[in-house]
């Protein structure tokens, strides 16, 4: 059972109030008409699965209703940070350098 | 066998912790026995001379009381003195004993003393060499279903109830600053070290009274028994608001970000059901700051042959037994010691008046405090020798005593035997690390204690005591208050300093060196020997072991997978660092070269009950109901699930088949009016000046031109291009939609919705709100729907030509503001009536009134269910499932290409495989035999002689019977279905008939749409 | 009844449809746990327990959505409401009128039933720009849970930390409770407010018997 900080309601909060969304910074495609299949495939299908750093989507669903990220390690599941969309990690995963 | 039920032959007249004055009875297997308050129902059985507790799980031997804790393999009781209070799996000595408690051993059939399998023990054996529990897994699945069936048999380890429990459990979310984890010396003083910095700190510890080994112990605190000083910190610690303290709890989980899952027994002491309104137990949930482990050590049992023989124990039980219950659990005694130790068992068990037949020493030079002792008091000390075996099958006649060489490894000569009826045990401790291993930390193997310690965690942890590898009485309690005073610190509350350490004076007592000592050689081979138990409870031996590492298992977690080794309830907690040693020496390499075994989640087995709490009947997961759900009770409406929903099937009314049911409300609507509970459907309020914008990219048709006052239907995509909901929305005004979903998707659309928002388009100036729970929604429906409705409002105006299909209006309902849409997915004339849902029965009921003149007719969702697909109309969720696209629906209409933006969905949908010509497409079925319903999700073939495996074009979706149209009707996929218009699929069935349908439009009614054109 | 909603009906603006949803008198009103007949436990249930429940049933709810960087929203919400929107996790009222923060871009207004449509009338005419309120009055309720054993039932129902330090009178959380959410403000040392969802009302009732069963459960009408 993770204990999250929420970025907006601005504390720890229990991981029942969440739920995971995936992979963080997939943007979609600003002009999907012109993508090829397989680049369309690659932002509809493929993520990443590392085993350590991970930049995950997270909701806090039960509570403020935000999305925000969540950098964490997949091996030992602490969570480096948590940061509001549209702002970047101070901590980076690695496999997306 | 049998015992005088009324002396208690093996209880002290003075001494321990029971309280004489309190005399207790109760039963096992069928004999009543006294005991007293204070008692553990092990330390009961031990003083009225019970041997045998259960029967081993693989070979059947007769198997007695080792330990005196949570550590014990063999006592794992049945309890309970009704069917409903059955509870398996309790280890006797951890069950306090209480008046009327009714107890059975659970591996003996038909009893532990005589047990039929140890007959036939040898065929158990036989059919289960080591490395059965890895090898079945490649065995044929049947053969595994053969084998479970023996396996849950001959282990036993108790039966669940087959009547409901009467007790109450729950479950409490604590949070706390600093959780101390056990009540021994160490667990006590970080408690109060923490507590007195006004942190908030938890105490819990698995036994009814705090104190640990200081219970039992002679050692003196700052001059007093140490007895006094767990009651002068238990006392002072009662005494802080900010401290919860919580005897008969079990940590039993210590999971990832500090939170750990504490199993209280609460009544379990008192009788065999709670005091009525009692919690009977209770999982706390902590979310901890920081966590101090202080669980303290489990001794190691020494392995030799045949060192499971009721009478084999551990050297502390046996003193825990004395000290602390009055019980000498036999008459002679022999100890086999690896260190100093065991000494202290001798001794008392020489002060409880028995006799201490030697002390087998394996050092060769023993020198500590206690050997001057020993020697003093006069008993009798074997050097450099070990208990080899002992003699005796169901309580111990003797120990074969024999010399060894130095470093353990052989028998050196000497061998003779010695007549005894109890063999004690000395192997050195094991920290019980169990619970620094919870959250994938790998504990680190240390020389110089010869046992692991809890390793690196990423947890916010602190260890003080004998898990840390501190075995003396001053090093515990001043690790324990140091370590105190940190965690409160770290918490944020007081500094480190040396002044709130408060350090005890314990007078130490010198220890000589310890010998490192698992595996007791034997005159023969490990193979050849009687048998040496490593795992009491899952029947592991030394061989065993050997014979894991010779075909090739090196790696710990390998052997323990192919012996079963720690995989019983007690999780190997006596034998795992005997088996890793073992296996180590058997492949020269050390121990943290064999690997590190972690433990994992429960400590200690735990009832469903607490792991349930209330989340059960009528309290297991929500009922979610409309506002109208008493009048559908009232009039015996059948109920479906949706979701967490509880909406009405179909109202049967008496004598009626559902079938019948469904056949009359079908028919009500298609000729008069019925009326449907639809507040169950998911609403979205969405306003800003891009609502509108934002429907067009989340739809996948065409949302500019919808004016005020006009509602539209629309398919909502992934973008994989298929659909995963839809819905009707409604302009409301130009900045301000009203959208519903799907009753199961309400949640999910709402989510996907901000999600676009939030973390895509988030310039977008809109807002979403639910509305779900706000709204009650009346569908009225059929030709005599508008007549009925006119009764009622005076306010909006029916008329055809000015409330047109698709088009919204407000007004009031029987004098209730309402928002009525005139909508339908019946193909009537529909109108859905909306109120704010506190006047939602209101409404509801005068609907009633007015309609029984028009035979008005309450429906469920089967009957919604069969009219829409009458109709053609697809329900989201059943026709589709994640892998059509709207185009697959044959609902090109519904795809609006043109739109600016490239909507969620588009892009999926022009993918290649998705333009394909031959996809599976949703068409209507109509059965050749039009009485037979071809049963959803029955595969469609081409040509029904094909031999197995056939060609498979799709599959039903959606099959009723029609009344309205007296015949059978279907939807379903078919591979190219839309340019296979009046073919013939076939549809073969588990009972190998065939049923033939004729691929049709899917509209079978009214394909003008005339009918709601009135 | 008609006339008057019709003359309601002209003033709509263009942008947002408002409605005011209560009838006049007489068409009856069921709050959400109008079938559990309260007021009759109230008045023949059981008299002893440290744990009290009433619901205060048909109030009027409005969702206020807005950006604490739109000065209209903020000022025309204190211009009409006579206090300001609460910061993250806070609450604030005036009288019978209370506002939650349940989102940075969210709070919940709590007025007397009969003043939500006027309220939501008077905050449209004096707040301009991206917004939105939502009526959902008939969606949720109400509840207040007290007494010594109040909080030992919260903690059976929900994760959040309930101690003083973390949540003091006047924070508001929104978080789950037993299998579902609510919105829980502490309004007294001993006394909480549960804003619960209507269609969970029923289940969040039983809910609350049982495990206030051992404190004993007072129903106040």
């Amino acid at each position: 059972m993770f204990s999250i900080y929420c970025p907006y309601c601005e504390e720890h909060r229990e991981e029942e109030e969440f739920h995971a969304k995936g992979q963080a910074h997939i943007p979609r495609p600003l002009d999907p008409d012109n993508c090829s299949d397989k680049e369309w495939g690659e932002y509809v299908y493929f993520r990443d699965n590392p085993r350590g750093l991970h930049h995950e989507l997270w909701v806090h669903g039960t509570g403020c209703r935000k999305f925000f990220n969540i950098t964490r390690d997949t091996q030992s599941y602490e969570i480096k940070e948590t940061y509001k969309i549209g702002t970047q990690p101070r901590i980076t995963a690695i496999h997306n350098q | 066998m049998h015992h005088n039920s009324m002396t208690q032959q093996n209880r002290l007249q003075t001494g321990g912790r029971i309280n004489r004055s309190r005399p207790l009875s109760f039963k096992y297997n069928g004999t009543s026995y006294p005991g007293f308050e204070g008692d553990t129902l092990a330390s009961a059985l031990l003083a009225n001379g019970v041997d045998v507790v259960g029967r081993s799980f693989k070979y059947s031997r007769p198997r007695g009381i080792i330990a005196a804790g949570a550590d014990e393999p063999n006592a794992v009781l049945q309890l309970g003195a009704t069917e409903a209070t059955q509870v398996p799996n309790v280890r006797a000595t951890q069950q306090e004993l209480f008046d009327g408690l009714v107890s059975t051993s659970t591996n003996g059939w038909p009893s532990t003393d005589n047990d039929m399998m140890s007959y036939i023990g040898k065929v158990g054996g036989r059919m289960m060499p080591p490395g059965f529990y890895y090898k079945t897994f490649m065995y044929p699945q049947s053969l595994w279903d053969t084998y479970e069936k023996f396996i849950r048999k001959a282990a036993g380890l108790g039966r669940s109830p087959v009547e409901n429990d009467p007790d109450i459990y729950d479950q409490l979310n604590q949070h706390t600053d600093v959780m101390v984890v056990g009540a021994g010396p160490a667990g006590l003083s970080a408690a109060l070290s923490a507590g007195r910095t006004g942190a908030r700190v938890i105490l819990a510890d698995e036994q009814a009274e705090f104190g640990g080994m200081l219970l039992h112990s002679d050692e003196k605190i700052n001059g007093k028994p140490a007895a006094e000083w767990v009651a002068s910190v238990t006392k002072e610690l009662r005494a802080m608001d900010n401290v919860m303290l919580l005897p008969r709890s079990t940590v039993n989980g210590y999971h990832d970000h500090n939170f750990l899952t504490i199993h209280e027994r609460r009544t379990d002491h008192l009788a065999d059901l709670a005091p009525k309104g009692q919690v009977r137990q209770r999982m706390h949930r902590v979310r901890a700051g920081w966590v101090v482990l202080a669980t303290g050590a489990i001794e190691r049992p020494l392995v030799y042959g045949n060192n499971d023989v009721p009478g084999c124990m551990l050297a502390s039980a046996v003193s825990t037994y004395i000290k602390r219950y009055a019980v000498v659990p036999g008459n002679e005694l022999v100890v086999m010691t690896t260190s100093d130790r065991g000494y202290k068992s001798a001794f008392d068990w020489q002060d409880a008046g028995r006799k201490v037949v030697a002390i087998v020493d394996t050092r060769a030079e023993p020198s500590g405090a206690c050997v001057v002792e020993a020697q003093k008091r006069g008993l009798k000390v074997i050097k450099g020798s070990a208990v080899i075996e002992v003699k005796g099958s169901k309580r111990v006649s003797g120990a074969v005593i024999a010399s060894i060489d130095a470093s353990g490894n052989k028998v050196t000569g000497n061998v003779r035997r010695l007549s005894c009826d109890t063999v004690a045990s000395a192997g050195g401790w094991s920290p019980a690390v169990h619970l620094s291993c919870h959250a994938g930390s790998r504990p680190d193997w240390r020389d110089d204690i010869q046992a692991f310690v809890p390793g690196k965690t990423v947890q916010k942890q602190l260890t003080a005591g004998a898990v840390n590898g501190s075995y003396s009485l001053v090093v515990c309690l001043e690790e324990g208050a140091r370590r105190g005073v940190l965690a409160a610190a770290n918490a944020g509350f007081g500094d480190q300093s040396d002044e709130l350490v408060e350090v005890a004076l314990v007078d130490e007592v010198k220890e000589g060196p310890t010998m490192t000592l698992f595996h007791i050689p034997h005159t023969k081979s490990t193979s050849r020997a009687p048998k040496q138990f490593v795992d009491y409870q899952t029947d592991v031996t030394a061989a065993g072991i050997e014979v894991a590492t010779r075909e090739g298992y090196e790696s710990i977690e390998h052997v323990k997978r192919y012996t079963a080794m720690g995989f019983g309830t007690d999780q190997g907690k006596l034998g795992n660092i005997n088996g890793m040693a073992i296996a180590a020496k058997s492949m020269n390499k050390t121990i943290p070269e064999t690997g590190t075994t972690i433990f994992r989640p429960n400590y200690t087995p735990i009832t469903f009950g607490a792991i349930a709490g209330r989340n059960c009947g009528e309290l297991f997961d929500p009922k979610r109901y409309s506002a109208m759900h008493r009048w559908h009770l009232e009039n015996g409406a059948k109920f479906e699930d949706v979701g967490q929903w509880k909406r009405p099937w179909y109202f049967p009314q008496p004598g009626e088949s559902m079938q019948d049911s469904l056949n009359r409300e079908c028919k009500a609507v298609r000729d008069s009016a019925g009326i449907l509970d639809a507040s169950t459907l998911g609403k979205i309020d969405i306003q800003g000046k891009d609502a509108r914008e934002f429907l067009g990219r989340v739809y996948s048709n065409a949302w500019a031109k919808l004016g005020v006052g006009k509602c539209r239907y629309g398919l909502m995509c992934g973008e994989d291009g298929m659909v995963f909901d839809d819905g009707v929305t409604a302009c409301l005004a130009d900045n301000h939609f009203v959208m519903t979903t799907t009753t199961g998707g309400a949640a999910r659309v709402l989510e996907w919705l901000e999600l676009y928002h939030q973390t895509e388009w988030p310039e977008m100036e809109v807002y979403f709100n639910t509305v779900t729970d706000h709204w009650s929604t009346l569908t009225i429906s059929g030709p005599n729907s508008r007549k009925l409705l006119a009764e009622l409002t005076d306010d909006i105006d029916l008329s055809k030509d000015s409330f047109k299909f698709m088009d919204w209006k407000a007004g009031t309902v029987a004098g209730v503001p309402a928002r009525v849409f005139r909508i339908s997915f019946t193909g009537e004339l529909s109108f859905e009536v909306n109120v704010q849902a506190n006047y939602g029965m209101y409404v509801w009921e005068k609907v009633f009134e007015v309609g029984a003149k028009y035979n008005l007719t309450p429906y469920g969702t089967e009957t919604m269910h069969v009219l829409r697909a009458e109709k053609g109309f697809i329900i989201a969720g059943q026709d589709t499932d994640g892998s059509v696209t709207p185009i697959d629906l044959g609902m090109s209409w519904c795809v609006a290409n043109k739109k600016p933006f490239s909507y969620i969905g588009k892009r999926g949908m022009a993918r290649e495989d998705c333009v394909k010509e031959n996809r599976k497409q949703l068409v209507g079925l109509k059965t050749k035999n039009p009485q037979l319903v071809i049963p959803e999700g029955s595969q469609a073939v081409a040509d029904p002689k094909q031999p197995i495996p056939m060609t498979m074009l799709g599959h039903v979706t959606s099959s009723y019977y029609s009344a309205c149209l007296n015949h059978s009707i279907a939807m379903g996929f078919v591979r190219g279905g839309l340019s296979r218009m009046g073919e013939t699929v076939y549809y073969p069935q588990p009972d190998g008939s065939v049923i033939e349908a004729e691929v049709c439009s899917p509209i079978f009614l009214d394909p003008e749409g005339a009918r709601q054109n009135v | 009844m008609s006339e008057l909603l019709m003359a309601e009906q002209e003033i709509q603006t263009p942008l947002h449809a408002q409605m005011n949803q209560l009838p006049g008198e007489g068409p009856r009103a069921e709050s959400p746990l109008y079938h559990a007949d309260l007021t009759s436990i109230a008045n023949h249930g059981p008299v002893d327990g440290s744990v009290h429940l009433q619901e205060l049933a048909l109030l009027g709810h409005l969702v206020l959505r807005g950006s604490p960087q739109n000065e209209s929203f903020v000022t025309g919400f204190a211009q009409v409401m006579g206090f300001a929107l609460p910061g993250p996790m806070q609450s604030a009222e005036t009288g019978d009128a209370s506002v939650r923060w349940i989102a940075p871009d969210e709070w919940l207004l709590i007025v007397p039933g009969s003043e939500a449509f006027s309220l939501e009338k008077r905050l449209r005419e004096v707040i301009s720009g991206h917004y939105s309120i939502a009526n959902v009055s008939g969606g949720q309720t109400v509840l207040v849970l007290a007494g010594r054993d109040a909080v030992n039932v919260l903690k059976k129902s929900t994760g959040y930390d309930l101690h003083d330090s973390n949540f003091p009178v006047g924070k508001v959380v929104t978080t789950t409770f037993a299998k579902a959410s609510a919105v829980i403000r502490r309004i007294g040392p001993q006394k909480w407010e549960l804003v619960v969802r209507r269609s969970f009302s029923d289940y969040l009732w039983l809910w609350l018997q049982d495990a206030s069963a051992e404190y004993g459960l007072i129903v106040r009408g």
